[in-house]
């Protein structure tokens, strides 16, 4: 008889157990510690608020999340709009002239370092000579997200069967009728997931917002960035803590929008 | 005509407004970094030279294309500091890229094997890393590896080092730094594949007498290639480019080229050079890049 291959052997528990044990325990000490009373980061000194109440009253610290949440929320937005129809484009629009390009551009961003998406958007927005803020970030955001967003819709709607839009045809609506009514139902919990990654993503980007903020506008992550170049602070423990809090619960609203979507929309796509 | 075509021409008009904005904020910006790239530093508003004015005629386009030149190409490849900074990047790159296989294959393939209800649920613990902040995770591991940090403290406790190891500012912070913030591109790539293995064929490798490492070796592996072409090539092109990652965590002595960039671009203020580095940097992505558009491209265009 063959061998059960399927079988759970001790060796896939354990490079499991560590592998996630790896990406887990960093983030569970960095929370705790964020509820630490001493000082000194690494000295504890028994559970405390202190240092929630620190950033609570940092006026700097405030501005900058708030900039952070206008520009996720926003560019998020936009960017499911562009992606959505992107994704509508590239699965539905069969061939057109261009579309190798197109897709090309929707890919390129995903892996792009960072760097050169921000130098090349700051070189643009300096020879239009636009004011660089907060517009300037939301549109560098929207530009690398939507990509992000493309790829979620694509996947799902490439998984739908087309039968449902032509019965839908068939039966006297416009194409844009049957998109509204049959297909668009259908693929909301990706585009909701889109959203939401795309929000996420904004509000951890550092390189591109550096590149493309002007004074005045810093977000959130330029201000923890520059205060961890100068050394671990317990207040950034506590901001980080939110912030990680704030991303469970996308993360939750997420997993229960795609638990809306069928099951088999098992996507191959990681995202 | 069938519905299909029919509903195949509106669709095309969708892509219309991502084209434009795409084309606007993606592929001009490149055409801007090639000009810069090729222009002298100035102190001026903007630092460089020449700038094109297209008021002033026909005439003084020309004269500007006169002055562009590869000057900043040529220092690029005659200072030391970028070609290293070049060779250091594609080093890191590689070293960081083995080193993701061998931790992220084994998590992948156990994650394979397990029962399907698990397998969701592994699957999903390995995406949330990949939600969460990646500055946030990089400023968890500085908590760690600092000098009096839990690192050190465990290893006093155990009586392995005697006195506290420097652990940040070096090359192996910056590559759990760098492990650690791209692992999740590696799993997933790979179990993708791995989960789609039919495992009847590892059964008839047993039934053949094939040793369960030689089956693996044999049958599995040559089989994941194209996942492992896939994660390789989503840590490899942005790790080239990583830039708060050596930047936090690795010691001042030797920079990527991203943070040659930077240092360039925000510290010295010569755009030019700056542009030129991405340029070079760009070159250098290209042929990954093709690679990994044709992959993706083979497989979401199987779908439609």
């Amino acid at each position: 008889m063959a061998r059960k291959v399927n079988a759970i052997s001790p060796f896939n528990v354990t490079a499991l157990a560590l592998g996630m044990a790896f990406l887990y325990l960093p983030i569970v000490i960095l929370v705790i510690y964020s509820f630490n009373a001493s000082r000194l980061v690494t000295v504890w000194g028994g559970w405390s608020l202190r240092w929630y109440h620190e950033f609570f009253n940092d006026r700097a610290m405030l501005d900058a999340a708030w900039i952070s949440l206008r520009v996720a929320a926003v560019s998020a937005t936009i960017a499911t709009l562009l992606g959505t129809l992107a994704a509508v484009g590239l699965v539905r629009g069969e061939r057109f002239r261009g579309r190798s390009l197109f897709s090309g551009m929707l890919y390129a961003p995903l892996v792009m370092p960072e760097v050169i998406s921000g130098l090349s958007l700051l070189l643009l927005f300096v020879a239009l000579n636009a004011e660089r803020g907060f517009w300037t970030v939301t549109i560098a955001h929207t530009t690398l997200t939507m990509c992000f967003v493309t790829v979620v819709v694509q996947s799902r709607l490439a998984a739908l069967d087309r039968s449902l839009e032509e019965a839908a045809m068939d039966l006297g609506c416009d194409p844009v009728q049957a998109f509204l009514r049959v297909t668009l139902p259908l693929i909301v919990p990706a585009i909701a997931a889109g959203w939401m990654l795309a929000f996420t993503l904004s509000l951890d980007d550092v390189v591109i917002a550096s590149f493309t903020t002007g004074p005045g506008s810093a977000t959130l992550p330029i201000r923890i960035y520059s205060e961890v170049r100068l050394g671990v602070k317990p207040e950034i423990n506590a901001i980080c803590t939110m912030v990680i809090a704030l991303i469970a619960v996308v993360i939750v609203l997420a997993s229960l929008a795609s638990k809306l979507s069928s099951s088999e929309a098992k996507s191959a796509a990681p995202l | 005509m069938s519905a299909r075509r029919i509903f195949a021409r509106p669709a095309r008009y969708a892509a219309i407004a991502p084209y434009v904005w795409m084309v606007l904020f993606f592929l001009v910006p490149f055409g801007f970094v090639l000009k810069i790239s090729l222009s002298q530093t100035a102190i001026a508003q903007p630092p460089y030279l020449p700038v094109f004015d297209f008021t002033e005629g026909w005439a003084a386009i020309k004269a500007a294309f006169a002055q562009l030149s590869l000057d900043n190409f040529s220092l690029l490849v005659s200072d030391n500091l970028y070609i290293s900074s070049y060779l250091r990047s594609l080093v890191v790159a590689v070293t960081s890229t083995l080193i993701l296989l061998l931790i992220g294959y084994p998590i992948a393939y156990g994650m394979a094997r397990l029962p399907q209800r698990w397998q969701a649920i592994a699957m999903m613990l390995v995406i949330v890393p990949f939600w969460t902040s990646f500055l946030i995770r990089i400023y968890a591991w500085i908590n760690i590896l600092q000098h009096d940090g839990l690192l050190n403290k465990i290893l006093l406790a155990l009586h392995l080092v005697s006195a506290p190891a420097v652990w940040l500012s070096t090359d192996t912070a910056m590559y759990i730094g760098i492990v650690y913030s791209y692992l999740p591109f590696m799993i997933l790539p790979l179990y993708a594949t791995l989960a789609k293995m039919d495992p009847s064929l590892l059964e008839a490798a047993s039934d053949l007498g094939a040793s369960p490492l030689r089956a693996f070796w044999l049958v599995t592996f040559p089989l994941s290639l194209a996942g492992v072409g896939a994660g390789a090539l989503l840590c490899f092109i942005p790790i080239v480019g990583e830039f708060v990652i050596p930047d936090l965590l690795a010691g001042s002595g030797s920079m990527m080229i991203g943070q040659t960039l930077w240092l360039e671009f925000f510290t010295n203020k010569d755009w030019p050079v700056a542009a030129a580095a991405a340029v070079a940097l760009l070159v250098l992505l290209v042929p990954p890049l093709l690679l990994y558009d044709r992959l993706q491209r083979r497989q979401l265009g199987g779908a439609n």
